[in-house]
């Protein structure tokens, strides 16, 4: 009978439980279903993106691929949009300027989660709390004044227009703030005993402790810079700047019947090139998303 | 002589500590707190983008409130419909979830954790293929072909472009993509309790889940119940442009999908009435503002 011990035993009762027991039962029950629901829309654009025209359209329609193509991906690659720029120009855009927003707001956010943190000045916890208002911040409501700004600067039609606005992230500053606040002092103080300047702290020290909050900042970011498509469409005229997410957006606010039509197979393509990396770099670094998590509360 | 003695102290003692937040302070500056003042002086002025802003007082926040009539006919209730069912309701079902998901072992919880968050890393653009696929108006959209081959439906049914179903559609697609960060913080919250607090509790004669989850749970993880309430609430405000992508269109059709968002990009990008966009950018962060006192109020935690 130790199997049936195993199986409603205290131990795998409640929060975090080890193993399998019958009182889970009913959450599956709950969450399997809803989780295969949540994932429908994701399993369709998969299933789209690798379907020949004729199960594009067919009639009645059909949900998933029956005869899985790539003609989809190499139509999107070869094709030349309206002002004659290739797709793939696009993409490779979007790379460039993911890759670059990543590192810099890295290096951004962790410098200044290290003097918030673990330095001492008088600013130190209104300059916290200004940020924690930032929070709230909703970047689409000021959009007007800056555009004013971006402008006067002369960052319009410019590489760094991508990356520059997207850096400054209230919310990664203040996950890693909040996680460097769990490396004890001491830690610090005996570097600083070593004779060790801060640079040598914050790069030797601080950057190998905070890895898991680097993790969280990074997809963040990650989905920030990839998934853009505004920054193209308010502050971007010249189309060979402009990015994937935007490409994608054209194909999908043209309503007409024609460019539905045309479109679709195309659009499903770029649509799973568009989610795909999001996806595979969240299941990668998922443990350390959850780690930073447990050090996120506002109080 | 002296004052340079003291700078010199100065940047002895705390020079380093703006060295290294330099670069985000100047970054947040420049393209946060520069654009809220300047929305906020320019909501007092009339501008067309073209020629100097002119003075006009509150001209603009009195036209908003007398005038307006889109604002107030479709664009506020509209607004406060979409955040209050949004908001709160998608914030209970990411608790809701969160709680139900730290109750399985960890294998099942990653897989069914990563899979209810994968809607929320989508970008609405990529979104938008799907969803227009299956709201699509003519029969060859997969909920008209299915409700017609049920036989619930005898003709197709122009589900985005219809001022009665549009609000609906903006809901359910916003619910589906609103296991955000919020929702992990929660998860990471209630699994960090500690599980001698739920053991001194069963001692002390608490039986029942619901009593554990309102004595022990929420209050154990205020400050995430917090962080996840003031990123659900910047979510509702910023999912704003899933009317417009989805319907295609900018006003919406008869309105019915304006929220406060659209209203903006409304006058400022298709009328230029930059001032009076701004005006209402300002109503609108004065909105989240005092949602997010009243949530702080909520969870506040002593401490």
């Amino acid at each position: 009978m130790t199997w049936l011990r195993r199986y409603s035993g205290v131990r795998n009762r409640g929060i975090n439980p080890q193993g399998f027991h019958v009182s889970q039962i009913k959450f599956y029950v709950f969450l399997v279903p809803l989780a295969g629901l949540m994932l429908l829309p994701i399993v369709f654009i998969i299933s789209n993106a690798f379907k020949p025209p004729d199960e594009l359209f067919a009639f009645p329609p059909r949900f998933l691929v029956v005869n899985p193509t790539f003609k989809n991906f190499t139509d999107l690659f070869s094709k030349l949009t309206n002002a004659g720029i290739p797709v793939s120009r696009y993409l490779f855009n979007s790379i460039l300027i993911t890759v670059v927003t990543l590192a810099a707001s890295i290096v951004v956010s962790s410098t200044a989660a290290y003097a918030l943190s673990k330095k001492r000045f008088k600013l130190k916890k209104m300059l916290f709390a200004i940020n924690n208002v930032a929070l709230m911040f909703v970047p689409i409501a000021v959009t007007i004044p800056r555009f004013l700004v971006i402008e006067r600067l002369g960052l319009l039609n410019t590489f760094w227009v991508h990356i520059l606005p997207v850096l400054a992230m209230p919310v990664g500053l203040f996950l890693l703030k909040q996680f460097i606040d769990g490396i004890p002092d001491e830690v610090i103080e005996a570097a600083q005993v070593d004779g060790a300047s801060d640079w040598w702290i914050y790069w030797r020290v601080i950057l190998p402790m905070i890895r898991p909050a680097l993790a969280t900042i990074a997809i963040l970011t990650f989905q920030a810079a990839w998934n853009n498509s505004e920054i193209s469409t308010l502050y971007v005229n010249n189309e060979s700047l402009r990015t994937l997410a935007f490409y994608l957006g054209t194909l999908t606010t043209t309503t007409t019947g024609a460019n539905v039509v045309a479109g679709q197979g195309i659009a499903a393509a770029a649509a799973l090139i568009m989610f795909l990396p999001n996806l595979v770099i969240f299941i990668l670094l998922q443990s350390q998303v959850m780690s930073t998590m447990a050090h996120s509360g506002l109080k | 002589m002296e004052s340079r003695g003291v700078i010199r102290d100065w940047l002895k003692k705390e020079g380093s500590a703006y060295a290294f937040l330099s670069g985000y302070a100047v970054l947040f500056i420049v393209f946060i707190v520069v654009p809220v003042i300047a929305a906020v002086l320019l909501s007092f002025t009339f501008f067309d983008a073209i020629q100097t802003p002119r003075f006009v007082g509150l001209g603009n926040y009195i036209a908003l409130l007398t005038q307006d009539d889109t604002f107030m006919k479709y664009v506020l209730p509209n607004t406060i419909q979409f955040a209050v069912l949004v908001g709160p309701g998608g914030y209970s079902l990411a608790f809701l979830l969160a709680w139900m998901l730290a109750q399985l072992p960890k294998i099942p919880r990653t897989i069914l954790a990563v899979i209810l968050y994968s809607p929320s890393m989508t970008a609405a653009v990529a979104m938008a293929v799907v969803w227009k696929a299956l709201f699509s108006g003519d029969q060859t959209g997969y909920l008209n072909s299915f409700l017609m081959s049920m036989g619930l439906l005898t003709e197709p049914i122009q589900w985005l472009q219809s001022p009665q179903h549009l609000m609906t559609i903006m809901i359910i697609v916003t619910l589906w993509s609103s296991m955000g960060i919020g929702f992990l913080a929660m998860l990471a919250g209630i699994l960090e309790i500690s599980p001698e607090l739920y053991e001194a509790a069963a001692i002390d004669g608490m039986s029942s889940r619901l009593q554990e989850i309102f004595y022990i749970t929420i209050p154990s993880m205020k400050p995430q119940m917090l962080f996840g309430a003031v990123m659900a609430l910047v979510g509702t405000f910023q999912a704003g442009a899933i009317g417009v992508t989805l319907s295609g269109t900018n006003p919406t059709p008869q309105y019915a999908g304006q929220l406060i968002v659209n209203h903006i990009e409304d006058y400022g990008f298709l009328r230029y009435e930059m001032g009076y966009a701004a005006a209402v950018s300002v109503v609108l962060l004065l909105m989240v503002l005092f949602f997010t006192r009243l949530a702080t109020r909520l969870f506040a935690s002593d401490t």
